[in-house]
């Protein structure tokens, strides 16, 4: 490996606009519903009632996520056909040639990240607009933030600009994939985490 | 229920949220090390080739998103094959530095193509078939549609004069040579129309902050923000109706130098989540009881800025009452309850608000002690009844804390940026209307069921008395008639009555719920296809040039050339093009803006020559607004009767309507309110905030947009609870003046008795007239505020109910 490519993503900044989400979209001609970057709206608690009024207890952020080019690549290891590989520099893709849409790797993958479009009988994921990297140019969605919450780099590097934090709720545990990820926390993190914080727009994502 | 939404629903619904929810559980453990997987030996494509190759048949061309009345303006790097859009990308000049920063489009724009390529665009000119507003059309040629509107104008022109003709209050298209003023030109060289003043969007702040400060140039250049220390996004959410390109990274900017900011606003916006240290909600229509209570605070615990009332303000209290008002009740009177016996505390405001007082103080307290200090006035809570005193009320926290003509400070009101109002908006040459009466834009209706006789008691002005009522509908770009005006069910049955508008003209992208009452309608090309000009809006140094992206399909011509091409009809068409196309007058304001406000603005030739798409002039040092005035009230004293800030205002006082329009900014309950008897039956108060997936109602239909932002009633938990409804389902949201059915969304992110509806979806009436998209002008009322004659469309009650079969 010459290096890991990996994306930074600043909730503390995100409004969960999604204007990543359709820069990729548009970037990657995905149509039919197929999403790569998604926008989790994370809320935990609720309202109460105090002295006749109504308090809001609510923690409240975003979580804007492709793929995490993950060190350890748990959709490949799934994959009956060998279709997703891993290159020199960290970027995970799937090889469409050799994907028979058994969906494995979508079950695989704890970040919901790997696709699946009926149409085609194939699935397709987050390729760090490979093709971009290649040519010396940032990924779409890094490019198209508004409130610039997005990174991209080495993992290494990010690490050593914007900390080691790789999990908020309500991710899962990144021992099991070692993302390469780097988050920067929202102010209400540790409140959401309390209040039982779970994903508001599932049929969004 | 079509593939792709099925497909989408087996997603959502079973795979994605399978696994999804298997997040926070360990997922078996690995120790594959990253190297292991190997390229594929074999196989055509390393990985899925995803994004096409753009290779030398490629055009990019650098233009405007198109201007649609958002609050922003931003550039689109558009990719271009065989004349087809293929790509969008955003602005992508090398620097992205506080004093230029890139202008970012947000979904809307980044989304563009899939409007330009919509299966549903009007491709051919249309004349109506059926009854008016039923929506069948047969096509026409271009000759016949216009020679129909040409015989159509004389008949009316012959009958009625020209003040029957009107051009409304449309923004769909808002480049300089795009939109409703290329037919105002049209007009204007015919003898004139009707005219109208204010908008849909800020009636009451544009109208409200002159009786404050004189003039709506209170705004200071946002890289201004970064200076403040505290920020109070009243009812402003920028991140989502982006009010100004960038506003939301300036705040972000400004609150990572160390500014507080706090989000007053009954729904947990994005704003509120992405920029805010703290939200604060609270009962729409109330938030001048809570300005006034924050005022109370300041007065009662000395924390108003003494020498800067007493030097720069009239009004405050008994010692500078205007001449001609001594013994009138001052702004002090009222917030202490010296004749009303009412003392505005925290306490009476928290009983309306729903904000505890507690909170209101201490909001007090912080805005008035950190120095200095935003208050943002969005322009939500002034879109109700009465909305001209939360402006006021706005205002005079910023003037009595002395947060005016200060770095870091900020007037609120309208807030149009210093020095100078910013760029200008229209300088495409519409002339002067012979037609001398002007209308507020939101009595349209009245002028038609009315208009003869109507005089200022209903707002018009220029004349004493209209001669006429509205005849003839010219909707360029608008989609204001029908969708976005109050009351649809009543629009709807004013307009299907062809004795009161005789002929009714659409232009349009797509068949809009206006488009349905069309006579004839006429199929316009997108700002992709035509020439243009846009300028930075309310804010923003910039001319973003807007050059013709790929050629006009099927039988779509622009604005200016359908405007032109009657006029040819008419006998006028060189007088209205003055032998200019749609480049040509691009040129021109272009040459315009170079001679006005942009002296160093390159040549069209050196614009399209760079490819930049925008102009822009760095801002390294922030305009204020009242600098001058705050340093000498003498020497530079503002436009107000008094020359000074005008807390009480004899204008108003002597129009002599104290229970409307008082003259002092008062707190005043609205006509549809949780405390009025209507509440029985219509417990909820529902607001139409703006949307992401949507400009107000263009946009309507991309799916990429409905995928990302999907149309729901929002609600809380509690109010959900106690009538059975369940996150997405159906609901049934009513009033007296119509129902809508749609999906709701279960959230904790709206406070308790608040329903929201994003503004903009289109009226989709079933045969039984329910409206099955969550429309919200079926539910709004076409009453009008009683100073600035504005909309006041977010003043709802209604009641909701788990939908019956959906």
């Amino acid at each position: 490996m010459v290096r890991q490519y990996g994306f930074h993503f600043n909730a503390a900044a995100c409004s969960g606009c999604k204007a990543c989400q359709v820069a990729c979209k548009d970037h990657n001609d995905l149509t039919g519903g197929i999403i790569w970057r998604r926008v989790y709206e994370v809320a935990g608690g609720g309202w109460e009632k105090a002295g006749g009024l109504w308090v809001p207890k609510v923690a409240a952020y975003n979580v804007s996520m492709a793929c995490n080019h993950c060190e350890v690549v748990v959709c490949g290891l799934a994959c009956p056909t060998k279709a997703i590989w891993k290159r020199d520099d960290g970027i995970v893709l799937i090889d469409d040639s050799r994907c028979i849409g058994c969906r494995y790797c979508e079950w695989a993958c704890p970040y919901s990240a790997i696709r699946y479009d009926a149409a085609t009988n194939l699935v397709s994921k987050c390729t760090f607009c490979v093709e971009e990297i290649d040519s010396g140019r940032p990924p779409a969605c890094v490019t198209s933030c508004p409130l610039r919450a997005l990174d991209f780099g080495d993992i290494d590097e990010l690490r050593k600009k914007y900390g080691q934090v790789d999990r908020v709720v309500p991710l899962p545990d990144p021992e099991a994939t070692k993302p390469a990820l780097v988050i920067t926390p929202h102010k209400d993190t540790a409140e959401a985490e309390k209040r039982g914080a779970e994903v508001i727009n599932w049929e969004e994502v | 229920m079509k593939a792709p939404a099925l497909r989408k629903k087996i997603e959502t619904s079973a795979m994605s949220r399978r696994s999804f929810l298997r997040w926070g559980a360990l997922v078996g453990g690995s120790a594959a090390s990253a190297g292991k997987l190997k390229r594929p030996g074999r196989g055509k494509a390393a990985g899925r080739p995803p994004a096409q190759e753009l290779s030398s048949d490629v055009r990019i061309v650098r233009t405007g998103c198109p201007s649609h009345n958002c609050g922003g303006r931003c550039v689109l790097k558009v990719y271009v094959r065989d004349n087809k859009v293929v790509r969008i990308e955003g602005d992508d000049r090398p620097t992205d530095g506080i004093e230029d920063p890139q202008l970012r489009p947000c979904i809307r724009g980044r989304a563009y193509r899939r409007r330009q390529d919509h299966p549903d665009r009007l491709k051919y000119p249309l004349k109506r078939v059926g009854k008016r507003g039923e929506g069948r059309f047969e096509r026409i040629s271009w000759d016949e549609a216009l020679d129909r509107i040409a015989s159509e104008f004389e008949r009316i022109k012959k009958a009625y004069g020209n003040a029957a003709f009107y051009v409304p209050y449309g923004t769909g298209s808002y480049n300089q040579v795009n939109g409703r003023q290329t037919a105002q030109r049209f007009m204007n060289l015919y003898g004139g129309s009707l005219g109208f003043y204010n908008s849909y969007s800020w009636a009451c702040i544009s109208a409200a902050t002159p009786t404050v400060y004189g003039t709506g140039v209170t705004g200071n250049q946002r890289q201004d923000w970064l200076n403040a220390k505290y920020i109070l996004m009243w009812s402003w959410n920028p991140a989502e109706m982006r009010d100004g390109t960038n506003s939301e990274y300036f705040v972000r900017k400004a609150r990572e130098r160390g500014a507080r900011v706090v989000c007053i606003d009954p729904r947990m916006t994005l704003s509120a989540v992405a920029l805010a240290d703290e939200w604060v909600p609270i009962r729409p229509g109330t938030d001048a009881a809570m300005m006034s209570a924050m005022a109370y605070v300041m007065i009662t615990e000395d924390l108003t800025d003494k020498d800067f009332v007493r030097t720069h303000c009239v009004g405050f209290d008994e010692t500078q009452m205007p001449v001609g008002s001594s013994g009138a009740e001052s702004y002090k009177d009222y917030i202490l309850g010296r004749r009303d016996g009412v003392p505005k505390t925290p306490g009476w405001a928290e009983g309306i608000t729903g904000v505890p007082g507690a909170t209101i103080a201490r909001l007090a307290r912080e805005y008035a002690t950190t120095k200095p200090g935003v208050l943002y006035q969005g322009y939500g809570m002034q879109r109700r009844a009465y909305g001209e005193q939360v402006v006021r009320a706005g205002c005079v926290l910023a003037a009595i804390t002395g947060n005016v003509g200060v770095p870091g400070g900020w007037a609120s009101g309208i807030a149009l940026q210093a020095p100078d109002g910013g760029p200008f908006w229209l300088v495409f040459p519409t002339g002067q209307n012979p037609v001398k009466a002007v209308i507020p834009s939101f009595l349209w209706t009245e002028a038609v069921v009315r208009g003869k006789g109507m005089g200022p008691e209903d707002g018009v002005t220029g004349v004493e008395r209209l001669e006429t009522s509205i005849k003839c509908i010219w909707a360029v770009a608008c989609n204001a008639l029908i969708n976005q005006h109050g009351n649809v069910n009543r629009t709807a049955r004013i307009l299907a009555d062809e004795k009161l508008v005789e002929f009714l003209l659409v232009q349009d992208n797509f068949l809009t719920p206006t488009g349905r009452f069309a006579d004839i309608l006429l199929p316009v090309c997108t700002q992709f296809e035509t020439w243009g000009l846009e300028d930075g809006w309310k804010y923003g140094d910039e001319v973003i040039l807007m050059p013709q992206v790929v050629p006009a399909p099927f039988e779509t011509k622009s604005d200016y050339r359908i405007c032109a091409d009657i006029a040819g009809r008419l006998g006028f068409e060189e007088a209205y093009t003055e032998g200019r196309d749609e480049r040509g007058w691009t040129e021109w304001a272009l040459d315009r803006y170079r001679r006005t406000r942009f002296p160093g603005l390159p040549t069209l030739a050196e614009m399209l020559e760079a490819n930049r798409g925008v102009y822009s002039v760095p801002v390294t040092k922030p305009a204020v607004a009242f600098a001058d005035f705050r340093r000498d009230p003498q020497k530079f004293p503002l436009p107000t009767p008094s020359g000074k800030i005008e807390i009480f205002s004899k204008r108003l006082h002597d129009l002599n309507k104290p229970e409307t329009i008082p003259a002092v900014p008062k707190y005043i309950q609205e006509w549809e309110s949780p405390f009025g008897a209507e509440a029985q039956k219509y417990p909820l108060q529902l607001v139409g905030h703006h949307y992401l997936s949507r400009v107000h109602s263009t946009l309507e239909n991309i799916d990429w947009l409905e995928e990302a932002f999907p149309q729901r009633l929002f609600l809380n938990p509690a109010d959900a609870a106690a009538r059975k409804i369940r996150n997405g389902d159906p609901v049934r949201v009513w009033n007296d003046r119509g129902t809508t059915v749609v999906r709701c969304r279960v959230t904790p992110r709206i406070m308790p008795g608040v329903v929201a509806l994003p503004q903009g979806a289109w009226w989709t009436p079933d045969a039984q007239g329910v409206d099955r998209r969550g429309s919200v002008n079926i539910l709004s009322s076409e009453r009008w505020t009683p100073f600035a004659f504005g909309n006041a469309q977010h003043t709802i009650m209604v009641q909701v109910a788990k939908a019956e079969g959906g």
